[in-house]
């Protein structure tokens, strides 16, 4: 890196996550229907991934480090498996 | 500079890692933390899809998503400040954690003037609320969620304003290097997962209802 520049794939993934924000804006703006919900979240977690791999480095992370990076959503997954499984099959 | 490591570990590689575990292990509390509030969320939207998107409706999309920019480039600039300690330039990278700070500051500024809007439409559940209507119910409800959800986000960031300020500081005067940079890593990783909380809230509370 030289001196007053950001890293290339920095740069390139702040870039991607304001285009991403501007994609989410508009497309919530779209009649979809029920599809407006699963876009959304579907856009929220790319962004999540990418400062998630590149921003957080999990990208060049350790097996032990991603697996102490995944545990917690394993856990949040179980929460809401468990949870929505009962209020979305009423 | 603390250039050896503490007595516990065998080398420099295995504290870096070790700290970087407890950040991770941190973030998992608060994820789970963050995720019993989505939840509960989740199951009060099913109840009544229309009234979330009626109330989601009354929030300020437009400052929402500035604001959410402002935390993307707050990221992008600690990820940079973090590279750049590592290659020993402390300086570039004191003003980069110097200028993500005051992008932390400008969010919770801009989340005031949101506050404010919301007070002057009556619809702060418990202190100010009063909505007509049939979807009332929901209303209240999603913004009780939204309150405690941005209340808890803002204080979060307003903690990691001060972390990126104190670290700032510490890297200005050229305390990380390649061999000693966990202090400001790890103060990355905090922000970026604040980030991320972000990300989710803006999805669930900004962008439902708008099409319809």
């Amino acid at each position: 890196m030289k001196n007053g520049q950001p890293p290339r794939e920095l740069l390139v993934s702040w870039l991607g996550l304001l285009a991403l924000l501007g994609i989410t804006v508009f497309a919530s703006y779209q009649p979809l229907g029920a599809a407006n919900t699963g876009v959304a979240l579907a856009i929220a977690l790319g962004k999540s991934l990418i400062v998630a791999a590149i921003f957080m480095e999990l990208r060049r992370g350790s097996a032990l480090t991603i697996v102490f990076a995944a545990t917690g959503f394993f856990w949040l997954a179980i929460m809401f498996w468990l949870a929505l499984a009962d209020y979305m099959s009423r | 500079m603390p250039e050896t490591p503490a007595d516990q570990f065998v080398d420099m590689r295995q504290q870096h890692e070790t700290a970087q575990l407890g950040m991770w292990t941190f973030i998992a509390t608060e994820v789970l933390f963050f995720g019993g509030l989505l939840l509960a969320y989740c199951v009060y939207r099913i109840g009544d899809p229309e009234g979330f998107a009626e109330a989601a409706r009354h929030t300020k999309i437009v400052i929402g998503t500035i604001n959410t920019a402002v935390l993307l480039t707050s990221s992008f600039l600690v990820a940079w400040a973090v590279t750049a300690a590592r290659l020993r330039q402390g300086r570039m990278a004191g003003l980069l954690l110097g200028f993500a700070a005051v992008l932390g500051l400008a969010f919770l500024a801009l989340k005031g003037v949101e506050y404010a809007k919301e007070y002057d439409e009556h619809l702060i559940p418990r202190l100010d609320f009063a909505y007509a209507g049939p979807k009332a119910t929901s209303v209240y409800l999603f913004f009780s969620f939204y309150f405690v959800a941005t209340g808890l986000h803002a204080l979060h960031i307003a903690i990691g304003v001060v972390v990126l300020a104190v670290i700032g500081w510490q890297a200005g005067r050229g305390r990380y290097s390649e061999r000693y940079h966990s202090p400001i890593t790890v103060a990355g990783l905090y922000w970026h997962f604040v980030d991320v909380v972000w990300i989710f809230l803006f999805a669930l509370i900004y962008l439902p209802g708008r099409a319809s």
